[in-house]
């Protein structure tokens, strides 16, 4: 038996996984893995950027009907390099470079799905997008329907959305209820790097519209991946949400940067004896009601927390439908959004810093769903 | 016996095929245009006769049953401009692909669609084209896509399918219509740009019928000259109430496309007796006299029978056989239509997503619990 320092102990014959950043902290007698008939595998350290990188170049390897379009995706290697090297690598046929013509370029995109291609449409953000909305939803989401299924639209929208840092107003908007409000669409909002890596391949190998929302400030941010993850046909399904953390006393629903700082959050209450079930939707549409219902069900209260404004919005969604079903009875107190605030973003940090939802909202809101 | 056969002979003709002078072809940043001779064999002759009357009577059929409400929402018909689909589909393969906006009815027909299956659809019908989900609009065969609603959104898409067509290295092109109303849609310039700078194999048709709904081409565009608007694309402008004339200049531009040489786009003036749609009776932004004077001089139909009839390829007797077998094909057509049930209520909410599990959609109520397949 290998005792490891925190307590752990491996059986020989066994394959442990030891996250990048705690591997130097070894175990308490030298380790010998090959006497011992362990195999020691150590999660590397992936941010979302290069795990999204690495979708992209395993499906374009995979299938040669993927090509990604959009604007800088191949000389600038991405405007924010999420599609570095990958045009040095399948040039000028499957990595094109487009002028900044939005909504002739995602037309052309759903244009190549209908005859059989399978297309990434990059937006820059995907602020941009409004300027092609109406290829993204009269194009691309209602054809299956309208042809009564004579013609499908196997695409992929992605890009960078809702806030970043310091880029104002225009830069600034989520779009996850825009588009979470149309049948005919998958919408996926990533959080982590597995998340990213396993929802952009099911996106991708999805023979329907997706609209992929990634986030701008979580694509330098590096998480361990399990050689699960890592595994070429490693798929996240879409429409199934994730239980990031087990908790008692309450629920909390999030999506993309927001789910670390319920995280976050929760570590907080954690040491004032309050255990936060974290739920990572992962998708925002088809919204996965079972696992909310379910949690909710459990602790009697929920949270949702978005970085989108409250009108309309994705948690106002969540707050209806846990009103309309089962989940309903369990609830010991009215349901409440975190969002951000409802106003333009501004531009000032401390004016910034005040218009998306902080962690100390979080636990606020926690505290007075709870009564405490 | 009544249809037309190179085997059975009414009429002794005294020729088989004709040789015709196209009258007028504009060109734009072009040497040279399509040839000024084409050749019509009586086969091909008749078969065209015999689609646009098709068309002819089928839109009119159309029109009859939107009068009785059995036909509801837009519908917009194409009666003529019978000689751009059929002349134009004259010009390229099955193969090949077309794209168009919304007076779509004709392309459904000559890209494959039986006047029964475009009726039923129209009317609503599980039978129709796209099982009544789509309505007028929203008409699909194979290498057609399309029927759309918004104007202009078409021409981007075409690219895209002139863009799978460069990628697969198929030797196929795609047919991109629009008309004078959407011939100013920032969308279009966009697509010209890329469509030049990837060389795409693309044919831009702009079916100028001189009205966007009811605005004259006078007062939409600071240029009417719609060939050239294409400006660094090739253009050229014939003729398109007749038939050869947008034949021989679609072959003309396919050639182009195949050559590897991008795209081309072409103008073809033509005009619809039909208000913009049902809901228009066409007459309060131009005037009767307009109308009157296009169909005594230029309607399609009339302009092929002229030509077969003059140069002996057909009889008149012939001719009219065809007008009573369409006639009667329409007939059937309709009646199929008006007495096929609507789709069934299980259909709500199939084809949403494609190859997917079946899922739970919402009603129209928190209790309303439908399913969707693919």
């Amino acid at each position: 038996m290998l005792h490891c320092w925190d307590g752990a102990r491996f059986p020989p014959g066994g394959t442990i996984s030891i996250p990048a950043k705690e591997f130097n902290l070894g175990f308490i007698r030298p380790v010998n893995s090959v006497s011992h008939g362990l195999r020691v595998f150590t999660c590397p350290l992936v941010n979302v950027r290069d795990a999204l990188n690495q979708a992209m170049d395993e499906e374009l390897e995979r299938d040669e009907r993927v090509f990604l379009l959009g604007e800088e995706v191949a000389q600038y290697d991405g405007a924010y390099k999420v599609s570095r090297g990958l045009w040095k690598k399948y040039g000028d046929k499957r990595i094109i470079d487009t002028p900044i013509t939005e909504m002739g370029f995602a037309g052309i995109a759903v244009g190549a799905a209908f005859a059989g291609l399978r297309p990434i449409c990059e937006f820059m953000t995907w602020n941009f997008s409004m300027q092609a909305i109406d290829q993204v939803i009269n194009s691309a989401a209602k054809t299956y329907y309208m042809s009564a299924g004579a013609q499908p639209v196997p695409i992929v929208f992605r890009g960078p959305n809702g806030s970043s840092a310091g880029v104002a107003a225009q830069h600034s908007q989520c779009f996850a209820a825009w588009y979470g409000h149309c049948p005919g669409l998958k919408v996926v909002s990533p959080w982590n790097s597995e998340d990213a890596r396993g929802l952009l391949k099911a996106a991708i190998r999805d023979d329907n519209p997706v609209v992929f929302l990634e986030n701008e400030l979580m694509y330098g941010v590096p998480f361990d991946l399990s050689e699960d993850v890592l595994q070429k046909d490693f798929v996240v399904p879409i429409g199934k949400a994730k239980v990031e953390r087990r908790g008692t006393h309450i629920t909390l629903v999030s999506h993309s940067r927001c789910v670390g700082f319920c995280l976050d959050a929760a570590s907080v209450l954690a040491k004032e004896g309050v255990e936060c079930e974290v739920v990572n939707l992962r998708t925002i549409r088809p919204l996965d009601v079972d696992t909310i219902e379910a949690s909710v069900m459990k602790t009697g209260h929920l949270v949702t927390v978005e970085g989108g404004w409250p009108q309309y919005g994705v948690g106002a969604e969540i707050c209806a439908r846990v009103m309309e079903g089962p989940a309903f009875n369990y609830l010991d107190a009215p349901a409440v959004r975190v969002t951000g605030v409802d106003i333009p973003m501004p531009y000032a940090k401390i004016l910034e810093d005040h218009s998306v939802p902080q962690i100390k909202d979080i636990i606020f809101s926690v505290k007075k769903v709870l009564n405490m | 016996t009544l249809l037309p056969s190179p085997l059975l002979i009414m009429v002794a003709s005294s020729r088989s095929y004709a040789d015709f002078t196209p009258e007028k072809v504009d060109l734009h940043r072009l040497e040279e245009g399509p040839p000024l001779t084409a050749t019509l064999t009586r086969e091909e002759g008749l078969k065209y006769y015999r689609t646009m009357q098709t068309i002819r009577r089928m839109e009119l059929k159309a029109d009859q049953l939107y009068k009785q409400k059995i036909i509801r929402g837009f519908c917009h018909l194409y009666d003529g401009q019978e000689a751009c689909a059929v002349g134009i589909e004259g010009g390229i393969t099955l193969s090949d692909h077309l794209i168009t906006a919304y007076r779509a009815h004709g392309y459904t027909l000559t890209r494959g669609g039986t006047v029964r299956e475009i009726m039923a659809e129209l009317t609503g019908r599980r039978g129709g084209i796209a099982k009544g989900k789509g309505g007028s609009m929203h008409m699909y065969t194979k290498n057609f896509y399309g029927g759309n609603g918004i104007v202009g959104a078409q021409v981007p898409l075409g690219a895209g399918v002139a863009l799978a067509c460069k990628y697969l290295g198929n030797d196929q092109l795609c047919v991109s219509l629009y008309g004078d109303g959407a011939a100013n849609q920032g969308q279009i310039f966009e697509t010209y740009n890329m469509s030049s700078l990837w060389k795409l194999p693309i044919i831009f048709i702009c079916e100028n019928n001189q009205y966007g709904m009811g605005t004259s081409v006078e007062r939409s565009s600071a240029s009417t000259e719609y060939y050239k608007r294409g400006d660094y694309i090739p253009g050229l402008r014939v003729d398109g109430m007749d038939v050869l004339c947008v034949r021989e200049a679609t072959k003309f531009a396919a050639d182009h496309c195949r050559s590897g040489k991008g795209p081309i786009l072409m103008e073809l003036q033509t005009y619809r007796y039909h208000g913009h749609s049902m809901s228009d009776p066409g007459v309060s932004y131009r005037t009767r006299e307009e109308i009157q004077e296009v169909r005594s001089k230029s309607d399609p139909i009339s302009m092929l029978k002229d030509r077969m009839l003059s140069n002996n390829m057909a009889s008149i007797e012939e001719l009219k056989e065809i007008d009573i077998a369409v006639r009667k094909e329409i007939e059937d057509a309709a009646q199929f239509a008006t007495t096929d049930p609507e789709p069934p209520l299980d259909d709500l909410c199939s084809h949403i997503f494609a190859n997917d599990q079946p899922f739970e959609v919402r009603g129209a109520t928190p209790w309303t619990k439908l399913t969707s397949t693919s």
